[in-house]
């Protein structure tokens, strides 16, 4: 809403108050000031002339040679290119010396060697925007009215000495979508008094009667209708004042008829509608929904296909409006209008935004209806409308008004106690502060032992429960007078949930390993959204996405983690490390919310390690992503329970790829991107690995119990094993440890060797065997002894033997 | 004799002084204290002497011989401390060659500023609490006295995946979601951080997807007064002592009375500069009290029971304490300016 200061002048006294300060003291009450505008933007110098003379320039075909007086001694003469100017005209004129907006300097000038004393200016080059210039002016210069005073200051006429306040509204003060409402709140900021404007209507003894009825066929969409008959008007334009006001708003001005009903808009947030009463085509109104297939075209000359969902406005036959939104071509009011039939309506919210909506058609009218009006003001504004027509277009009013209603104003009483006051806000404020606050507003009450009972004005529909009037206490009382304190409540001691404190220490160890967190959008395209999941379901679609790229949720985090290693690739960041933790979205039926669950994935590719003038340096690899993995699982002290399987999924290597299985369940993958895969996404070989986080963080893991450390020496033996290639070393391993128990403790491979000193299909495992017994020292025979042991086992099973 | 020993310590102190290695320090040894040695053949020369001689002449010869031994342990000392020196001056290396790196990954800064505040209110004896982020209209809409059709529904264009199914537009789903778990009783205190979505177009200041986190607090007695206290105890954890707050009046169909919060600047102190658009304060958050139908709605008594709620965005936290001109940043993984965010 933009609200001009000196027009708010004539509904509360604003005097002692800049249009800054006025600002600051809104915005600290509740309504964002946004910005405060001067309109004359450091003009100065510029007058109002008159065109004595108006020849073509001697030596330009566009130009006009203008002798223009302008209350001095002597005519000067200016060079003009408007195409509208003209003898006799009254026009702005930029002396020399004036400054424009931009701060442009007027000098004398030459131009085609005629001397120009000046410019007469259109209303843009006086910082007018365009879009609400008066169409005729809107390619040339600004005519003012013949009365104007020739030498008077021109900025003055044009209402550009004024400033403009544009209150950004929240949707609940739709009361401040008026000239009045804002008068009613500044008002009730400064402690003063509100002026409402006058209307006396002069109506003739005709009776509005035998003119038009009105008929409304769904009053749930429109329970007030009112209207009135003006004739004889003379369509014209409106008085400059007025002009100039509706464009300080940002309404374009038009015609007298036209403006009226704008400016009794921006006055009263009533959003009226002058139809030609001679083109309505009948002499009844009938309110109704439309029906479906029927059409209308607006004002705008597009043709609307409406629907049953839209309220219009018809003469009993065809719509002539789409109500509360723009009104008909066919009911337009021309130049040669000259009765006018004034609708004053109260439509309600629903209907209008339905509109809005198919029609894509948001005007100042529809987003008052949209947000709620004031009905008890529609007649009050009506009238004022009539009388301004009476008054500005030369109109006569036709006795009576004519009505339908179903509407009854409903008082709207709250009671609250100052204690209740005091208890929601933790302030101390006395009956009397509370008093001068509701009689600021204007709110009639009364007050009992602490207890106030208020009838709230019907302009204020934001408010109806205690809460609301709590409020405007508060935010009248200021903001900054409330005191800070803390909650006085039993001492509880807060924390995380042991899953959230053991997703914080995953997540502390994979960035201590060397990954870095990413945070990837859940929205994903169609195409991507099942790849890589480790469990999948139907796709949950939006059902209007802003791009088929973010169109469903993703049911897997490696498809966006490898998006962001190739985005750091292609922009020279090779060695990429990426983990993230967030939810995939799985489908359990389309009315139904979805499950999220949690998952872990990373991404790894290029180097993982260089420290290259000491020659280190290692590749990302199958074994790094495990190793990190193993890493994790004994933080989560889940080693001993998980395993790796070799598994063939969907876009990743089939020979280098293992599931993730925790207590003989699938909770993951890790393997090495395709080739085909990473060719795609423009990689080099990359690894990937997804894990389901809840199954690793819910798993119940046992309590960390202290073993005694080791008082006698361990032996360490060696064994190594020739089997055929294809047995894998974790089976092999296992087999040792069990055929070793009790007394191995640790197994661990620290050798492959598959080659020419081997049969074919042959390769040789070597593995370190730590032998211990917490009572004493072991001797050669006791290990020699299980070692045999161990040595018979995997021969048994696997066919090995010792690598001689 | 006694000359002859004399001359024999004489020598011999000159001789491993003038030794240069262990060598020929050693040399010196077998030379004078040897079995074959000069000393040795005095000593044995001593049974021409008259008996009266003997023990003097022996004691003599001994003093020499400690003597000469003495010189060649400190000699021998000596020699070995500048051996040692040797080898280790020919050990020396250039320190400032690259150390071998140590692989360190870090946060998301999200997640930095998210932690952090959670960590304050934990501190404050709050609880985390997370929801989905496939709402149903009713937790993200209804049950925040937004019902269908109301005019503040405009403010958040939606994600929606069926009439009743959307995106959540903010984390005060939550609220709704932890109040009914209280079943009407209280106290209630908890911070909900998270994802949300909106159908903004991602360009430098809107992003489809961001976080937020909401708290809420809700017992018996619970003030206006104590939001903000608890909130200006937060934004000086955050943004460090000294810091102020203030209320500017707000709306939001869930809170009432309803309140934007701003902080004052914490690069200019309040002067007035680039950050805080030269008005000495930066909004940071939106709060308020529990609107009493929300209350009700999630079975609690709005006559015994009020409330506090607030809300706030970690990307817009996180834009101002680090600088970050663009909020895309956050969701590009760009390491360049992931790996920015390592220092503790």
């Amino acid at each position: 809403m933009l609200v001009s200061y000196r027009w708010l002048g004539e509904y509360v006294d604003l005097t002692g108050i800049t249009a800054k300060e006025l600002a600051e003291l809104i915005t600290k009450s509740g309504i964002e000031v946004e910005r405060v505008e001067a309109l004359d933007r450091g003009m100065k110098g510029v007058v109002i002339g008159h065109v004595l003379e108006c020849e073509p320039h001697p030596n330009a075909d566009k130009l006009r040679k203008c002798l223009v007086d302008l209350g001095e001694d002597e005519p000067v003469q200016i060079i003009c290119g408007a195409p509208n100017v003209a003898k006799g005209q009254k026009v702005a004129v930029a002396k020399v010396g004036a400054v424009l907006p931009g701060n442009f300097k007027i000098k004398r000038a030459k131009l085609r060697g005629e001397e120009s004393n000046g410019m007469i200016c259109s209303l843009q080059e006086l910082g007018v925007e365009t879009k609400v210039v008066p169409k005729e002016y809107a390619d040339g210069i600004f005519v003012f009215p013949s009365d104007a005073p020739v030498g008077a200051d021109a900025i003055e006429w044009l209402g550009l000495h004024d400033e403009v306040l544009e209150l950004a509204l929240t949707p609940n003060r739709a009361d401040c979508l008026s000239m009045i409402g804002v008068a009613y709140e500044v008002a009730a900021i400064l402690g003063r008094d509100v002026k409402l404007p006058e209307a006396e209507v002069k109506e003739n003894s005709e009776h509005v009667y035998d003119y038009i009825s009105v008929r409304v066929e769904a009053p749930e969409d429109n329970p007030l209708y009112a209207g009135r008959i003006v004739k004889n008007v003379q369509i014209g334009p409106s008085p400059l004042w007025m002009q100039t006001r509706l464009m300080s708003a940002g309404i374009r001005p038009h015609n007298n008829v036209v403006d009226i009903t704008n400016y009794i808009l921006l006055e009263y947030g009533q959003p009226l509608h002058a139809f030609d009463y001679d083109r309505l085509g009948s002499k009844e109104i009938v309110v109704r929904r439309a029906k479906a297939g029927e059409t209308i075209v607006t004002l705008d000359d597009v043709e609307r296909k409406l629907t049953e969902e839209h309220l219009v406005i018809t003469n009993g036959r065809e719509p002539v409006a789409l109500a509360g939104v723009m009104g008909g071509a066919n009911s337009e009011v021309r130049d040669d209008t000259t009765t006018v039939f004034i609708e004053a309506a109260y439509f309600t919210s629903p209907v209008i935004r339905q509109a809005v909506k198919d029609h894509g058609l948001r005007s100042e009218a529809s987003t008052r209806f949209e947000k709620g009006i004031d009905p008890a003001r529609t007649k009050e504004a009506l009238e004022r409308a009539a009388a301004l027509m009476a008054e500005y277009a030369g109109g006569e009013v036709v006795g009576g008004i004519v009505e339908a209603s179903v509407w009854r104003q409903e008082p709207v009483v709250v009671t609250v106690t100052l204690e209740r006051i005091n208890g929601v806000l933790g302030t101390a404020m006395t009956k009397e502060e509370v008093a001068a606050i509701l009689t600021n507003l204007q709110f009639p009450f009364t007050e009992d032992n602490g207890t106030f009972t208020i009838r709230v004005p019907s302009r204020r529909r934001d408010i109806a429960i205690e809460e609301d009037i709590i409020e405007e206490a508060a935010r009248l009382y200021g903001y900054d007078r409330l005191p800070a304190t803390l909650p006085v409540a039993e001492a509880k001691p807060g924390g995380l949930t042991p899953y959230q404190a053991k997703r914080r220490r995953v997540r502390r160890y994979l960035e201590g390993a060397g990954l870095f967190q990413a945070i990837t959008y859940s929205l994903t395209s169609p195409d991507k959204a099942t790849r890589f999941a480790l469990e999948t379901a139907e796709p949950i679609r939006l059902a209007l996405p802003m791009s088929e790229e973010r169109s469903v949720l993703r049911q897997s985090l490696i498809p966006h983690l490898l998006e962001a290693a190739s985005y750091n690739r292609a922009r020279q960041v090779e060695n990429v490390a990426l983990y993230e933790i967030g939810s995939v979205y799985l489908s359990k039926g389309e009315h139904v919310q979805p499950a999220e669950k949690e998952r872990l994935a990373g991404v790894l590719t290029g180097l993982w390690h260089a420290h290259l003038w000491q020659g280190e340096k290692k590749a990302a690899d199958f074994y790094v992503a495990k190793g990190v993995l193993d890493g994790l699982f004994d933080l989560l002290g889940l080693s001993k329970r998980i395993a790796y399987r070799p598994a063939k999924r969907d876009d990743l290597h089939p020979g280098r790829t293992a599931d993730i299985v925790l207590d003989g369940r699938v909770i993951g993958f890790v393997g090495q991107l395709h080739p085909a895969v990473q060719k795609e996404y423009d990689l080099k070989e990359t690894y990937v690995f997804e894990l389901a986080l809840a199954e690793l963080l819910n798993a119940e893991s046992e309590a960390i119990r202290y073993e005694p450390i080791p008082r006698f020496p361990s032996v360490v033996r060696d064994i190594a094993l020739v089997v055929d290639e294809n047995i894998e070393a974790g089976v092999l391993e296992e087999a040792i440890a069990e055929a070793g128990k009790p007394l191995v403790k640790d197994v661990s491979l620290f050798d492959v060797y598959k080659g020419d000193r081997l049969p074919d299909g042959k390769k040789s495992l070597a593995f370190s065997l730590r032998y211990y017994d917490p009572e004493r020292t072991l001797t050669d025979e006791e290990v020699a002894a299980v070692h045999e042991r161990v040595l018979a086992a995997v021969e048994k099973q696997f066919g090995a033997v010792l690598r001689g | 004799m006694k000359e002859r020993l004399y001359e024999l310590k004489r020598q011999a102190l000159e001789q491993i002084g003038q030794a240069r290695d262990l060598k020929a320090l050693n040399d010196v040894r077998v030379a004078y204290l040897g079995k074959k040695g000069p000393i040795t053949e005095v000593l044995r020369g001593m049974g021409a002497l008259p008996p009266e001689e003997r023990p003097k002449i022996g004691a003599l010869a001994n003093e020499v011989r400690e003597a000469i031994q003495q010189a060649l342990e400190a000699k021998q000392a000596k020699l070995e401390q500048e051996e040692v020196e040797r080898k280790l001056a020919a050990e020396a290396i250039d320190v400032t060659l690259p150390g071998r790196p140590v692989k360190l990954g870090n946060p998301h800064p999200l997640t930095r500023v998210i932690e952090e505040i959670e960590d304050l209110f934990i501190g404050m004896g709050y609880t985390v609490a997370e929801g989905p982020e496939v709402e149903t209209d009713y937790y993200n809409f209804e049950a925040l006295n937004l019902p269908k059709g109301h005019p503040a529904r405009d403010m958040q264009d939606s994600f929606y995946i069926t009439e009743e199914i959307l995106l959540r537009t903010h984390t005060s789903p939550m609220q709704a979601r932890t109040m009914e778990k209280h079943r009407g009783r209280g106290p209630v205190k908890i911070i909900c951080p998270g994802k949300v979505y909106r159908r903004d177009t991602d360009d430098a200041t809107h992003s489809h997807q961001f976080t937020q986190i909401e708290g809420l607090v809700v017992d018996r007695n619970i003030r206006m007064s104590d939001l903000k206290g608890t909130l200006r105890e937060f934004a000086r954890k955050l943004f460090g002592e000294g810091r102020d707050i203030r209320f500017r009046p707000s709306f939001f169909p869930f809170t009432e009375p309803s309140v934007e919060v701003d902080v004052s600047c914490f690069r200019c102190e309040g002067q007035g500069c680039g950050v805080c658009k030269g008005t000495g304060w930066i909004e940071i958050l939106g709060a308020g009290m529990v609107h009493p139908n929300v209350l009700e709605m999630a079975g609690f008594d709005s006559k015994t029971y009020t409330g506090f709620a607030f809300g706030m965005g970690p990307e817009r936290i996180a834009m101002l304490k680090y600088g970050i001109d663009d909020i895309r940043h956050f969701y590009q993984n760009d390491l360049r300016f992931l790996r920015q965010f390592l220092r503790v």
